[in-house]
């Protein structure tokens, strides 16, 4: 299990210089400062953290710590807190693609077991890994929320689901050319309506 | 079962707009104005009187939730919506705010105003950014047609609605642990009493309500309590959106009234099991959390809140999760203990102990096998945690384990024939 | 009142309390290991659950309220099993290493495994072991025992309010205490973490692996490393001093010493005087006898004028010594003494002004809080903690104004930094503020009472006081002072009453007197002293005095006699003899009764005797642990000057105040942890 391999502070000689959002994520972050009360600027902390992450190519490195810590003037302990309790916050780089297979129960059920396997074999990283070219990350995730549409990968922002290995292989291969993917269900039916899937026609 | 005329949520798989224009087709957003001119406690009697149970899990009356908010209006009232969807099993939420989202905006208004709530924060799970995204979009133009703002529809209401996002944490979807959260702490639930109703979001009066509780709100409200306690049966009115998933040929959301035989949402809507109805193993009838059903107790059960409950397990979120005879079972249940053990919030003793050590030995018995003191130690454990935690995650960590020794203590004692792969 | 039933006896407790607290005062006990009294309530640990009607699951008692009628079981088979359980899953990852553990002995988890725990692992798993975390010089780390009770983490946030908090990082069983990537814990109150942590993963450093707890000493004294004079206990071994801890005393320090009063007491072994010098003609320290040293001082006395004479005590002196040195002065008329080396402003005879006249325990009353000079968290962290308790318990009316720019640990409104920031009190924002208060406080720190402009600033602030106070029974004008004999000898009046400026220190630099003798005092500037001036030093530790002294007299420390100190408040208080004094040293007053016979003065015959003798002139003295509340006098004052000079803390370095604190080595590893220096003080 390494659902908490990109939680480690990443070494002292990745970690950038300095951090400060830039004028976009400026911007965005006085607007949501606004949306909590004056006096509780702490709600903002982990949406700020998001837009930092963001920034940073997906991963939070100290000085975003320190800066959000500034930012909110709280201590940055209770800013470290929030990025180490949140499973979304990486504190060590990912890849361009964070490849995040779901494993719990109902994708086991559907063969999320095998789709792992298969990514760690094609994008030849272990889960937790990251890949040399930086290009790929690849992680175990708990409980995606879409069920029904399992086996699910989440890359980056976006949930391709219905997998099987030949579509999961197609959508790697359409990743590493660079080629327009289809978000969702890779099976072709819309949403979570009922309707045969690919993965019963294979069995 | 359900009539095609009492379904609420029409477009649940997306196939049309999900936007104002469509949504008002649909016919959301009717008689706002009119809605506004009822009384807040009309509103929550009507609420009250459809038998309208909570669809985040814990079925508790919405309306008897919304009476428990005080009735003054001096301190700000907050409404918060559960959008932190996560159990697994359960993928009803996110179908709703991509597909349906001024359901849920429209009832966030009217809840909001039968509580004197002027503000509602709506705290949606941080992977959900698409979805999110269409939220906020609906949002947008609900301000923008004064269905939400200052004054809303020439009433004397104002009414603020935020989107919030979570960044991954299972046990933000119990409600103290999301005020929490939301307040920009670690989402670590908090002791009750105090009740959120009394001292909640920012030590005010706040309601938390989940989001499919919420968008049927006001289909009632329109409809009217009796349309609505009609369906469904006594005490489990009403209609709900079941998520069938695992080994089922065709794995779906459906809105079906309460009370629907569990064999024939598996058999009309998922497409039956994996290899047929006699190749069912076990159903784990209302998301992870809640106890198995073994074949047999699964021939004939409704799918309700008692009738599940009087069978030794629970509606919960109403994710079945379907587990054929070709599936390792202890393995279902070892990622789920996985699941809790990771999602564990770490707070108190029972939870942040047990939990691991419920995985660890779970991990050993799908491995090796177990002996009957094993068993005895593993159902000791669960019962070490049950009801001595400070929120449900240590239940819910317990029950599945209790469900499978339950059920299946005779297969777990014999020697595992071969593992699959290394968990 | 209400009527609870606790194992169906019936109770009438008070309203507004928790189960627990009904428990203990039923005499009920209730094993716990989160809760605290002074702390937040976590209900994280589950141990103290109980088993309550109507409740299918057992109840945590130390958050559930108590009502009318509640029946409580807390001996059920409910609750014994869930105790059990609970007890178990403490110990599954704690590595049951007590015979090499600090805590053993007095550790909670240990106490309460051999009550209710069972004896017999079940847990077969690989346990937990986390990484220790390096918190600095003061706090060891064994991280692996650690039971995630949060009492460091709330204490940190709650009563410390550093900007290096304690948090708890990552989530479930992987949740680790530590502050922000290990910084050291800087806070002047982080010793506090060690006696609140229930098991021995957070324990003292120095005290690593020194003793066990059955085999020390225990002695109930006060601290006199500041005025404060917290209620502590040490604990030593033979002739040592192994540590200090608090004990609990609600009026003045809740049960939290500062680290400076746990850790500095390593100083008092470090660089003592235990024989007589005197400086030959090489300018070298020379050791000589006790019955020369008499003479030589008899003779250079006797052949100089009183009025070239000057005395001066220190900070630290209990009132025996300053009264029985008082008295030799007067008894040979010797009116230039005093005992401010740092010339502090004070009214003589006016007693309101220079103590603490609310209370320490007045801060909980108070509705506004107005500090004039004081940088409170390092000259007296425990009143400043107390101020943060208040200033959170209300965070939106409790305000806090503060002329003096300082590191704070609550939020103030700052003035600035001079003394003419004081006029932007009566600015017409802050009128309404002042106008609703019906008990506000004042403090004015030494920033204050030591500027050049001391006098005008107490006046306008004095006199903006009592245009503001309502309240007869209320008096909130308080002097901040910092040093535990101040007060004292302030009430012995060691000081010259015939010329009350505030000159004589410069007046010892200017030349202006021929012998000058210092009782342990060794806050002034050596170096400025005229070489003719005959400096006699009369102290207990070989510090800045020393390279001056002409003459060396040594003396008992504090831990080796009795004494009384009056603390800020104006409460004397005994501080207690620990251990004998070292070899060749006494106390003072026995080497005066042996100067007195020299001169043919008044003798006293024992320690009784020269207590009694004290009590008789300052009677106040002898009500040991009483306050004497003190009114305001009238201030005529109506005009003033104020500068643009900086108020600044009499304290820099809050690890090193006096001649012990800066010979202790673990105050000087602070000092180079924290403050990357060391000579200044």
């Amino acid at each position: 299990m390494s659902q908490t391999s990109f939680k480690k502070i990443a070494e002292e000689k990745i970690q950038p210089k300095d951090f400060s959002f830039d004028r976009d994520n400026m911007l965005l972050a006085k607007k949501i400062l606004k949306i909590y009360p004056k006096n509780f600027k702490e709600s903002s902390i982990m949406p700020l953290l998001s837009i930092a992450q963001n920034q940073n190519n997906g991963w939070l490195p100290k000085k975003a710590i320190e800066y959000v810590s500034d930012f909110l003037e709280i201590p940055e302990i209770k800013v470290l807190e929030i990025a180490t309790f949140y499973s979304m916050y990486n504190l060590s780089p990912v890849g361009k693609f964070h490849v995040e297979v779901c494993t719990t129960s109902p994708c086991m059920l559907r063969g999320s077991d095998e789709i792992l396997s298969f990514c760690e074999k094609k994008l030849a990283i272990q889960e937790g890994g990251i890949s040399k070219d930086k290009m790929f990350s690849l992680s175990r995730v708990e409980c995606l929320g879409a069920c029904v549409n399992a086996p699910i990968i989440k890359i980056n922002k976006n949930y391709y689901e219905d997998l099987d290995l030949n579509s999961t292989d197609k959508l790697i291969n359409n990743l590493l050319n660079d080629k327009k993917i289809k978000i969702g269900s890779q099976s072709g039916r819309k949403g979570s309506e009922p309707r045969k899937s690919s993965y019963d026609k294979k069995r | 079962m359900i009539k095609k005329d009492n379904i609420i949520f029409k477009n649940l798989y997306g196939r049309d707009d999900p936007f104002l224009k469509s949504a008002m087709k649909r016919g959301d957003w009717k008689d706002t104005k009119k809605i506004l001119k009822k009384t807040p406690q009309d509103i929550i009697s009507i609420i009250k009187e459809s038998g309208l149970r909570g669809r985040g899990g814990a079925g508790f009356s919405t309306g008897m939730k919304w009476d428990f908010m005080p009735k003054s209006r001096d301190k700000q009232h907050y409404l918060v919506i559960n959008a932190d969807e996560g159990e697994p099993g359960t993928c009803k939420d996110r179908d709703i705010i991509r597909n349906e989202p001024h359901k849920l905006i429209e009832g966030c208004l009217i809840a909001g105003y039968a509580i004197g709530a002027t503000k509602c924060y709506i705290y949606i799970r941080g992977e959900f950014l698409n979805e999110a995204t269409i939220l906020q979009k609906a949002i947008d133009e609900a301000y923008n047609s004064n269905l939400l703002g200052k004054k809303i529809k020439g009433s004397n209401f104002d009414f603020d609605l935020y989107l919030h996002y979570g960044s991954g944490a299972y046990v933000c979807g119990e409600e103290t642990a999301l005020i929490e959260s939301l307040e920009g702490k670690k989402g670590q639930p908090r002791l009750k009493p105090p009740f959120p109703a009394s001292v909640g979001l920012y030590g005010m009066p706040t309601t938390v309500n989940n989001v499919e509780t919420i968008a049927v709100v006001p289909t009632i409200v329109r409809r009217g309590h009796e349309w609505f306690s009609k369906l469904g049966r006594k005490n489990n009115t009403g209609s709900k959106i079941f998520c069938i998933s695992g080994n089922v040929n065709t794995p779906c959301n459906v809105e079906e009234e309460l009370g629907v035989p569990l064999k024939y949402l598996i058999q009309k809507y998922a497409g039956d099991v994996v290899g047929g109805w006699d190749n069912l193993q076990a159903v784990i009838p209302g998301g992870s959390s809640v106890p198995l059903l073994p074949k047999n107790l699964c021939e004939d059960v409704l799918m309700d809140f008692d009738s599940l409950k009087d069978a030794g397990s629970a509606l919960g979120t109403a994710g079945v999760i379907v587990i054929n005879k070709n599936t390792n079972i202890t393995k279902v249940i070892l990622r789920l203990s996985e699941f809790y053990k990771h999602e564990s919030c770490g707070q108190c003793t029972p939870c942040r102990e047990g939990t691991g050590w419920l995985m660890r030995m779970m991990d050993r018995i799908y491995k090796n096998g177990a002996t009957a003191q094993e068993l005895d130690l593993l159902q000791e454990v669960t019962k070490q945690i049950e009801g001595h935690t400070i929120c449900a995650l240590g239940d819910a960590a317990a029950w599945p384990i209790q469900g499978l020794l339950k059920h299946f203590r005779n297969d777990l004692l014999k020697k595992p024939k071969k593992v699959d792969k290394v968990a | 009142m209400v009527q609870i039933f606790i194992d169906e006896k019936a109770y009438d407790v008070e309203d507004g309390i928790t189960v627990i607290q009904a428990c203990e005062s039923a005499g009920v006990e209730i094993p716990r290991f989160c809760y605290h009294e002074k702390l937040s309530i976590a209900g994280n640990c589950r141990m103290c659950l109980v088993e309550m009607e109507n409740s299918n699951k057992p109840v945590a008692s130390c958050a559930m309220p108590v009502a009318e009628g509640m029946k409580i079981k807390t001996n059920s088979e409910m609750v014994v099993k869930a105790r059990k359980g609970v007890m178990e899953f403490l110990l599954i990852n704690h590595p049951l290493d007590c015979p090499i553990c600090d805590q053993g002995g007095e550790c909670d988890l240990q106490d309460q495994a051999m009550a209710y725990g069972s004896g017999i692992s079940r847990f077969v798993e690989q346990k937990r072991a986390v990484k220790d975390k390096n918190l600095g010089p003061l706090i060891k780390t064994h991280m692996t025992r650690c039971i995630h009770c949060t009492r460091c983490v709330r204490f940190s946030e709650e009563i410390a309010g550093n900007n290096t908090q304690l948090g708890a990082i990552g989530r479930g069983e992987d949740t680790e205490i530590t502050t922000y990537l290990e910084e050291a814990m800087d806070f002047e109150m982080s010793g506090n973490v060690i006696d609140l942590c229930p098991v021995g993963a957070l324990t003292s450093k120095p005290y690593e692996f020194v003793a066990r707890p059955w085999e020390l000493k225990k002695t109930e004294t006060i601290d006199v490393f500041d005025a404060v004079g917290s209620s502590i206990r040490i604990d030593s071994k033979s002739d040592k001093i192994l540590r200090v801890l608090p004990r609990i005393n609600e009026e003045i320090n809740d049960e939290w010493i500062s680290d400076k009063t746990r850790f500095a007491y390593d100083g008092i072994n470090n660089q003592r005087i235990d024989r007589y010098y005197l400086r030959n003609s090489e300018g070298k320290l020379a050791e000589e006898s006790e019955e020369n040293i008499l003479k030589i001082i008899h003779n250079s006395l006797s052949n100089t004028k009183a009025s070239q004479v000057a005395a001066l005590v220190g900070n630290t002196l209990d009132c025996e010594s300053i009264f029985s040195f008082k008295k030799f002065l007067d008894e040979l008329k010797i009116d230039n003494y005093d005992c401010r080396q740092d010339d502090s402003f004070f009214l003589p005879f006016q007693r309101f002004s220079y103590i603490f006249n609310s209370t320490i325990k007045g801060i909980d009353d108070s509705d506004l809080c107005v500090l004039v000079g004081t940088d409170i968290k390092k000259e007296a962290p425990i009143l400043s903690s107390r101020i943060r308790q208040k200033f959170l318990s209300s965070p939106k009316t409790y305000k806090i104004f503060s002329v003096g720019n300082f590191n704070l640990n609550f939020v103030v409104d700052y003035l600035g930094g001079n003394p003419s920031s004081l006029k932007k009190l009566s600015e017409n924002k802050n009128s309404d503020v002042f106008k609703k208060s019906k008990k506000p406080i004042f403090i004015l720190g030494q920033g204050a009472m030591c500027h050049d402009d001391a006098a005008d600033i107490f006046n306008y602030c004095l006199n903006f006081y009592q245009k503001i106070s309502k309240n007869i029974d209320w008096n909130g004008f308080n002097v901040l002072q910092t040093f535990s004999g101040r007060v004292g000898a302030l009430d012995l009046g060691f000081y010259n009453k015939k010329n009350i400026s505030r000159s004589l220190i410069k007046q010892i630099y200017d030349g202006k007197f021929e012998v000058l003798y210092l009782m342990s005092a060794d806050e002034i500037n050596f170096e400025k002293i005229p070489k003719k001036t005959f400096v006699i030093y009369h102290g207990h530790h070989g510090d800045k005095a020393v390279k001056r002294a002409d003459l060396i007299i040594p003396m008992s420390c504090f831990t080796e006699k009795e004494g009384i100190y009056v603390n800020l408040e104006g409460r004397p208080q005994i501080s207690s003899q620990v251990k004998f004094p070292i070899d060749g040293v006494n106390h003072s007053w026995t080497f005066l009764n042996k100067l007195s016979k020299l001169f043919n003065l008044s003798l006293y015959s024992d320690h009784n005797d020269l207590r009694e003798k004290m009590f008789l002139n300052h009677e106040h003295l002898s009500y040991i642990n009483q306050i004497q509340l003190s009114k305001i006098n009238k201030n005529k004052q109506s005009k003033f000057k104020f500068s643009n000079q900086e108020m600044k803390s009499n304290i820099s370095n809050f690890y090193m105040t006096d001649s012990v604190s800066r010979n202790s080595k673990i105050m000087s590893d602070c000092s180079l942890a924290f403050l990357k220096e060391t000579n200044v003080t």
